[in-house]
């Protein structure tokens, strides 16, 4: 982490100009108070490279964006300088999501980076949430300019996993590990589905795993709700709320995480 | 009123099954005054308040103690009450004691006081480092108690900030822990000053019992000096003064009485409705001031807790929206509705007109006895009495209507500069926000820096409901639908604009607040 914004920023500028850089944006959001830290914009990108059987989202998965009244735009940079202007006296930061906000790391380093350069925005941290498959390469050209990750590791056993997103977790590992490394990895999201990822063997692996990355990890743990999710047969079942309560001291017995419960 | 009517109403009173017999006796005593002549007012102004264009919220005919009165508790601890026997309290728990008995003695129109202090500083005296926060939490928590059976109405209101304090931690804990309607909290907020984690600790009361109320310290010290405090229902006044009255305007059924354009309103007719509303101000506060001599007459004065010069009238306005979107459509702009407060950039340009031209009315006029407000009254931003049916309280934008967060604060903060005597907005928040509650912080640090002078958040799911800007719980109301009597006085309002607005079914609980309906 040796490269400052400007160096960055300079860098970019050398390979063209960086607030030419367009991104396909699904919808943005001035206040969210659940993507990160405090008050936060949030910039939704099109496009992902998991396909969730639970995903609430799913218009911006390629291949499920509605037919109708569904726009998605491509934005300059400055397009989206000038929202996040009218909001930066009530935020903390901005948060990329998604979609998977990585497919378009280009953007977001050109977003982020015009963001730390501007003297009325450098205040602002900022953060990515993401489903995690991205080479470390992604993570180290974000680096620079970014203020913490939120990864979502759906499951930590392979197979399920792939079940659950159509794609491996081995890059997800990889990316919780190396943000750590980093550090910023700002929380690690684990998404319950009753009867698919919940049990207390898989629970305690998942914890010995994360614990071994960090014991004070803060962990975000949140019950999968239907509301929003395409149908499945069969349907996705939605833990109790003492499910969700269990699964949190599962993971406690094995190390002083940081959990909270959504 | 003949005697036939006051006969019937007074019947109506003593017999009610749902008045306790406190409140019964305060309601009588209002019903008595209405006996005796009106103040001498024109012809026009007369018509005007038979149609409630202006309204003198229903405080009596003979106005025999100003509307709020704010004592300057401060002093009272350092000099004592002559009048009452009670010499300077030397410990907490006699400061406690003697508070308690100062404040059933403070009139105001609802009999209850509307301020009880800025307690972390009129405490500092009597709190040191032996007294453990453990300790300091049990006599405060007596305290709180005793405020919330003593004086059993929401208007009740304690100050607190905006430098942080032990006393001020202490108020929260007990506040969270008790989740009373009464005392009503305003938090003073300073940028400067205020920490964050002050405003944090504030936001997690809020998710408890739906207060404080946050105002914009700089601002209100800009206009009132260091000595103010917010009270009642979100009325900013001087510490050793007060508001001798509080008289309103109806901006849209000001609205609807003119047939021209938007240019034509603000040069003849609104001048002529606020004249009329001052005339109406005047009046009331002559007939306080040289007919009922309150300040003659009673001991807070006499022993210098309050001061004439440090008083003036407030002037109040609502129904701001349906006023700006009347004088949209007049002008053929509103695009069938589309183009209209809170959504509209041109619709909001018109707003901030109106209230400009408002204040630069009540500006040029002078009023008698309102050394306070440098002789002319406050502009302040009504925000409703239970009454009101189909227009939105003071200058909000009308329930269920309002535009994102962002938006609606753009919407509103232009003219929030002009209230001097308070303008209380209500922001929704959902329950999500009591996660991260950081969030919120960064909200009011960037209400104030966009020039919002005080608000409110009220948080979905919770047992306190701000029917119209005051407290109630949810379960109080269920009582009074199932006609039972209720502890809280201004639980009967609540319940009043319950049913006129069916408020709590609302995506967003806001309207106003009041001390007192006509019956």
């Amino acid at each position: 982490m040796s490269a400052t914004p400007a160096d960055i920023d300079q860098d970019v500028e050398d390979r063209g100009a960086p607030r030419a850089v367009t991104g396909y944006v699904a919808d943005t959001i001035s206040f969210s108070n659940v993507d990160g830290p405090g008050n936060r914009f949030v910039v939704f990108m099109q496009g992902c490279n998991f396909d969730c059987v639970a995903c609430h989202n799913p218009q911006t998965i390629p291949g499920h964006e509605p037919l109708e009244g569904y726009h998605p735009q491509h934005l300059l940079v400055d397009q989206l300088l000038d929202d996040i202007r009218r909001a930066a006296p009530f935020i903390r930061g901005v948060t990329a999501s998604g979609g998977e906000a990585t497919q378009q790391s280009e953007f977001l380093r050109a977003l982020f980076t015009a963001i730390k350069n501007d003297p009325d925005l450098a205040r602002l941290t900022c953060f990515v949430d993401s489903n995690g498959a991205t080479a470390r390469s992604v993570w180290d050209r974000l680096a620079p300019v970014t203020d913490g990750a939120m990864i979502d590791l759906k499951c930590f056993d392979g197979d399920i996993h792939r079940e659950m997103t159509g794609q491996p977790n081995d890059l997800v590992l990889a990316s919780i590990e190396h943000l750590a490394g980093l550090g910023l990895l700002h929380e690690t999201r684990l998404l319950l589905l009753a009867g698919v990822n919940d049990d207390d063997e898989l629970l305690l692996r998942t914890a010995e795993w994360l614990a071994a990355v960090d014991p004070e990890m803060r962990i975000k743990l949140i019950r999968f709700r239907s509301h929003g999710a395409r149908p499945q047969t069969p349907p996705l079942v939605e833990p109790t709320h003492e499910a969700l309560v269990h699964a949190a001291d599962v993971l406690r017995s094995v190390a002083p995480f940081e959990i909270c419960t959504v | 009123m003949d005697i036939e009517e006051l006969t019937e109403r007074a019947t109506e009173l003593v017999r009610s099954g749902t008045l306790s017999y406190d409140q019964k006796l305060r309601r009588l005593a209002t019903l008595a005054t209405e006996v005796l002549a009106y103040p001498d007012i024109s012809d026009a102004c007369a018509a005007a308040l038979d149609k409630r264009v202006v309204c003198d919220m229903f405080e009596g005919h003979a106005p025999f103690t100003p509307r709020y009165v704010l004592p300057d508790y401060e002093l009272a601890v350092r000099q004592g009450l002559e009048h009452l026997e009670m010499p300077a309290p030397t410990t907490l728990d006699d400061a406690l004691a003697f508070l308690q008995v100062m404040y059933t003695h403070v009139p105001s129109v609802t009999t209850y006081p509307v301020y009880l202090g800025d307690l972390d500083k009129v405490l500092a005296p009597f709190v040191d480092d032996d007294l453990s926060d453990d300790e300091l939490d049990v006599k405060l928590r007596r305290f709180w108690v005793g405020i919330d059976r003593m004086l059993p109405d929401a208007f009740v209101h304690v100050d607190l900030g905006p430098h942080d304090s032990r006393i001020t931690r202490s108020i929260l804990r007990v506040e969270r822990s008790l989740r009373q309607a009464v005392p009503n909290i305003t938090l003073k907020v300073d940028p400067d000053v205020t920490p964050d984690d002050l405003i944090e600790d504030a936001v997690r009361t809020v998710f408890e019992t739906g207060k404080p109320h946050f105002v914009n310290h700089p601002m209100m010290v800009g206009d009132h000096g260091e000595r103010y405090a917010a009270v009642s229902c979100y009325n900013s006044l001087k510490i050793g003064g007060g508001a001798h009255t509080l008289v309103r305007l109806n901006l849209k059924e000001v609205a609807l009485l003119h047939a021209g354009t938007a240019d034509e309103f603000l040069a003849d007719v609104l001048p002529h409705y606020v004249e009329l509303t001052a005339e109406l101000a005047e009046a009331r506060v002559r007939s306080l001031v040289e007919q009922q001599r309150f300040f003659e007459t009673h001991w807070l004065a006499a022993e210098g807790l309050i001061d004439l010069d440090r008083f003036s009238a407030m002037f109040g306005i609502f129904g701001l929206a349906e006023c700006t979107n009347l004088l949209m459509a007049y002008d053929e702009l509103d695009r069938d509705g589309e183009a209209r407060y809170g959504h509209d950039a041109d619709a909001n340009a018109l707003a901030v007109r109106i209230v400009e031209r408002v204040a630069e009315l009540v500006a040029d006029r002078p009023m008698p006895y309102c050394e306070g407000g440098g002789g002319r009254s406050y502009l302040h931003s009504q925000s409703g009495i239970d009454l009101d049916a189909a227009v939105t309280a003071g200058t909000r934008i009308p329930v269920g209507d309002e535009p994102p967060l962002l938006d609606h604060i753009a919407a509103c903060a232009p003219h929030h500069h002009l209230f001097a005597s308070g303008v209380s907005d209500i922001f929704h928040v959902d329950e999500t926000a009591t996660r991260n509650p950081e969030a919120l912080v960064d909200i009011v640090r960037g209400a104030f820096a966009s020039g919002m002078r005080d608000f409110t958040f009220n948080l979905d799911d919770n047992e306190f409901v701000r029917i119209t800007g005051y407290l109630v719980r949810k379960s109080d109301l269920e009582a009074i639908a199932a006609d039972g009597a209720v502890r809280h006085a201004s639980d009967h309002l609540a319940a009043g604009s319950e049913n006129a607005f069916h408020l709590t079914q609302r995506a967003v609980k806001r309207v106003g607040c009041h001390e007192r309906d006509p019956r």
